[in-house]
């Protein structure tokens, strides 16, 4: 293949990762920004998200589409509640303290993992995709379904920027974010906020997985790669900002998939890396980080 | 009809409210002097319930708020004037008054009510809040706390840091709320400001109120200010 398909297909696998490294990311960067919560766990949502996808499209297998769409919807819902359960049973009644928050959601990520590895098993498990259909472009087939995962990522970052800046939820959870105690002082529930927020945030990790299984199968470690991405957009990024986690996002997503394509995916991860340190040497608050307050 | 008795706040293990207690009638601005340090903000800020006691009781109109989680207490009509204004510096004017404006059914009304008062916020609604003068910052923090509709507001150091003639407008406003019927609490360090507005002054020293009179007291005798203070 020529050079300037072979860069299309690389950019197209960029996109793909961007795509749910974004909403991944995403859903990290939002519990950071309004709990300052690190949730070492985020992770294992994504995996939970893949897992609970594979349950439902098995239960509902008359046709692919009817699986997926349907684990599209129950499943985040599924990992949304888990997340709001642990959020009450555990954050909550650590006051939100950043350092045991990190303690427990360790130990949250190991209790979902094996929890998995015993009731799920250790075998990776396919959905199946919900249509099969080859873009034939001049140089080489595009799989459809790829092209749906990235529009649909779109589409549900357009919908969290929207709840976020236009409704009146938004603006409860951007008053949390900015200052707490203040919120309180006005009425605004910031315990209620913190439970939906960390249920959101797994939600977005869990949309992400659903997404991804037909092309990547549901395993019970697959949540180690997307939270150690994560954690490298969010800092990048700027911790708290969302923007920030947007553009590093795609950043970092595009570059993985283009250097994986043209080198291989251990010299991606470690420019990944080499950029997140470069970027905290120069501009240690990220991209678009705000000075500390 | 608030009623602040006996108030014990801690920070970590040193003691910052010692046996508060303070009352408060309707329609009265009962002013708070007394040295940084004295626990002034930490008063308004157990009213509020974002300082938690350990003893001692809140009551509004006889029910007792002090055991309510924080965002309850604004639902109850006590509107909060932070020290430093504690805008939500990154969003707009009209956010923050929607902020303000969240736990009440009838906010045209009210948000109307407040921006009568600061004409000078209607003209910069969708200016991001942060960027607003001084002055500005002072008026949009007080139209929040105006926005929940409360029977009584805690005003804690309102005119800091800001230019002679803004400190005018922020004592007129007052006046204006009085005049309302609003009962105020307001924190001062200048006390010439306070002679004018306030019906009783409490001093406040070492986390406890050590004594209350009505202002015209303070109008009698200066001294008694260098005695509790350290200043005049
Ligand atoms: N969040 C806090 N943590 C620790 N100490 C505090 C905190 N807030 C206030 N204090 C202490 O409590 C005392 C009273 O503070 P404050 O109520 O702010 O006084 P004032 O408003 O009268 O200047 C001070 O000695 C201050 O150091
Ligand atoms: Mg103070």
């Amino acid at each position: 293949m020529a050079f300037g398909p072979f860069l299309l297909l690389a950019t197209l696998e960029g996109l793909l990762q961007a795509a749910v490294l974004t909403l991944t990311a995403l859903g990290l960067s939002l519990v950071f920004g309004v709990m300052r919560v690190v949730n070492v766990a985020h992770g294992e949502f994504y995996m939970l998200g893949a897992v609970f996808a594979w349950w439902v499209a098995s239960m509902f297998g008359m046709h692919p589409a009817v699986g997926f769409f349907v684990a599209l919807i129950v499943s985040p819902i599924i990992v949304g509640a888990i997340a709001f359960a642990s959020e009450r049973l555990i954050l909550k009644r650590l006051n939100y303290d950043p350092e045991s928050t990190i303690v427990a959601t360790i130990g949250m990520l190991y209790i979902i993992q094996q929890t998995t590895l015993l009731t799920y098993g250790p075998d990776a498990r396919p959905v199946p995709a919900p249509f099969y259909y080859r873009i034939q472009l001049p140089w080489f087939g595009y799989s459809g379904y790829n092209l749906f995962v990235i529009v649909a990522a779109i589409v549900m970052l357009v919908a969290v920027w929207f709840v976020l800046s236009r409704t009146r939820l938004g603006l409860i959870m951007r008053a949390t974010q900015f200052d707490r105690e203040t919120a309180q002082a006005f009425g605004i529930p910031i315990e209620r906020v913190y439970a939906f927020v960390f249920a959101a945030g797994a939600m977005l990790a869990a949309i992400a997985a659903v997404l991804i299984v037909p092309i990547r199968q549901a395993h019970y470690l697959m949540g180690l790669d997307p939270l150690l991405l994560s954690f490298i957009v969010v800092i990048l990024g700027g911790l708290g900002s969302l923007r920030g986690t947007v553009v590093a996002a795609l950043l970092i997503g595009l570059s993985d998939g283009i250097i994986s394509v043209f080198f291989s995916p251990t010299l991606a991860k470690m420019i990944s890396t080499l950029l997140v340190a470069l970027v905290l040497v120069f501009k240690p608050e990220g991209l678009f980080g705000a000075k500390a307050r | 009809m608030l009623e602040i008795s006996d108030l014990d706040v801690y920070h970590g293990s040193s003691q910052t409210l010692k046996g508060m207690s303070l009352t408060l009638g309707k329609g009265e601005v009962l002013c708070l002097l007394g040295r940084n340090g004295a626990g002034k903000t930490t008063t308004l800020r157990a009213i509020m319930g974002l300082a938690r006691a350990q003893r001692g009781s809140v009551r509004l109109d006889g029910a007792e708020i002090s055991t309510l989680p924080a965002h309850e207490v604004p639902r109850r009509g006590i509107g909060y004037v932070p020290q430093g204004r504690r805008l939500f510096s990154e969003l707009t004017v009209r956010e923050n008054l929607e902020i303000g404006l969240m736990t009440r059914r009838s906010p045209r009304r009210v948000l109307d009510e407040a921006l009568a008062l600061f004409p000078r916020l209607q003209e910069r609604l969708g200016q991001v809040s942060g960027t607003l003068s001084g002055g500005e910052q002072q008026m949009l923090a007080t139209a929040r706390a105006l926005c929940i509709d409360p029977s009584v507001i805690l005003l804690d150091e309102p005119t800091e840091g800001l230019m002679p003639s803004m400190i005018a407008t922020i004592r007129d406003v007052i006046v204006t709320l009085r005049d309302h019927g609003k009962a105020i609490v307001l924190v001062e360090q200048r006390v010439e400001a306070v002679l004018s507005v306030a019906d009783r002054v409490c001093f406040v020293e070492n986390g406890r109120a050590q004594a209350t009179m009505p202002v015209q007291d303070l109008r009698d005798d200066p001294s008694l200010l260098s005695r509790y203070v350290g200043v005049g």
